[in-house]
């Protein structure tokens, strides 16, 4: 992938990953999100992850996504008001939020291995559909068993939580 | 050239926009698309290391994508239960402002 795709789609990224949490109005951070996240999916589909993009798609600019808005037009959410801002808290979270970004490029440029590209696949065609299936059915077996009882017990959660008398 | 570290540095900086989106936002739905940005960042950089990494045949190291496929499986089931609760509490309180919400506040 060349670096102009790929410094296009980070932007892209991240620019609406900001307008998530700049936004007053909760349906345009969500829909900011849905962007956000299909250009990570196009970042996942430039490292030859295809499968993984595709899921990104599937499961966050469908069905999350739609969840999200659901909520929000079902709470009949406004834009919000502008409240009297705590600007000693406000203060305190940019200085940990920046202390964590600059950390967090201290330890990348400090790393040898960040500087290096990637090294060439073995060939151009990459069947990650059967390998992620393969691995996921014979060395993984036992964790998506676990992960299928998880969503089942989330799915009875859910139903347990939306009836009108909890007792 | 792309390197790996353009990757890192990307997922890097989409973390810290999803955490000050925790630390500084005060609506709760907001607050959740947040930890849904940390999340995919987290995503990302597994991805960056499973490319980087080539199995012994040349192909990518699939460990990892394996790894993600589960946390959008398990953030996909978070969503669910948290909007879930989002809308019980908001049944209770008529609100999604965080500061509103202060029974358990000492």
């Amino acid at each position: 992938m060349s670096s102009l795709l790929f410094w296009t789609f980070a932007v892209v990224m991240i620019g609406f990953g900001g307008a998530v949490i700049i936004n007053r109005n909760p349906i345009a951070s969500a829909l900011s999100l849905v962007v956000s996240f299909l250009g990570l999916s196009v970042l996942f589909v430039s490292l030859n992850a295809f499968f993984i993009g595709v899921i990104q798609v599937l499961v966050y600019a469908g069905a999350v996504m739609v969840l999200f808005l659901f909520i929000i037009m079902l709470l009949d959410l406004r834009a919000e008001k502008i409240r009297k801002i705590n600007w000693l808290t406000f203060g305190g979270g940019v200085l940990v939020s920046l202390s964590l970004l600059v950390q967090i490029l201290a330890v990348i440029g400090g790393t040898k291995m960040a500087k290096q590209p990637f090294p060439p696949l073995a060939s151009p065609r990459t069947d990650d559909v059967r390998s992620v299936g393969l691995l996921l059915f014979e060395n993984y077996n036992l964790p998506f068993q676990i992960i299928a009882v998880l969503v089942l017990v989330a799915t009875i959660g859910v139903i347990v939580l939306s009836k009108r008398e909890l007792r | 050239m792309i390197t790996l570290g353009d990757y890192l540095i990307v997922s890097g900086i989409l973390f810290v926009i999803g955490f000050a989106g925790v630390l500084l936002r005060r609506n709760i739905i907001i607050i959740f698309m947040a930890l849904e940005l940390m999340l995919n960042a987290a995503n990302l950089s597994l991805v960056a290391f499973s490319r980087f990494r080539l199995g012994p045949d040349g192909l990518p190291n699939y460990n990892a994508q394996v790894l993600v496929f589960f946390i959008i499986t398990v953030a996909a089931a978070e969503v669910a239960v948290g909007l879930a609760i989002i809308v019980a509490l908001f049944r209770v309180r008529r609100t999604t402002h965080v500061e509103d919400i202060n029974t358990l506040k000492f």
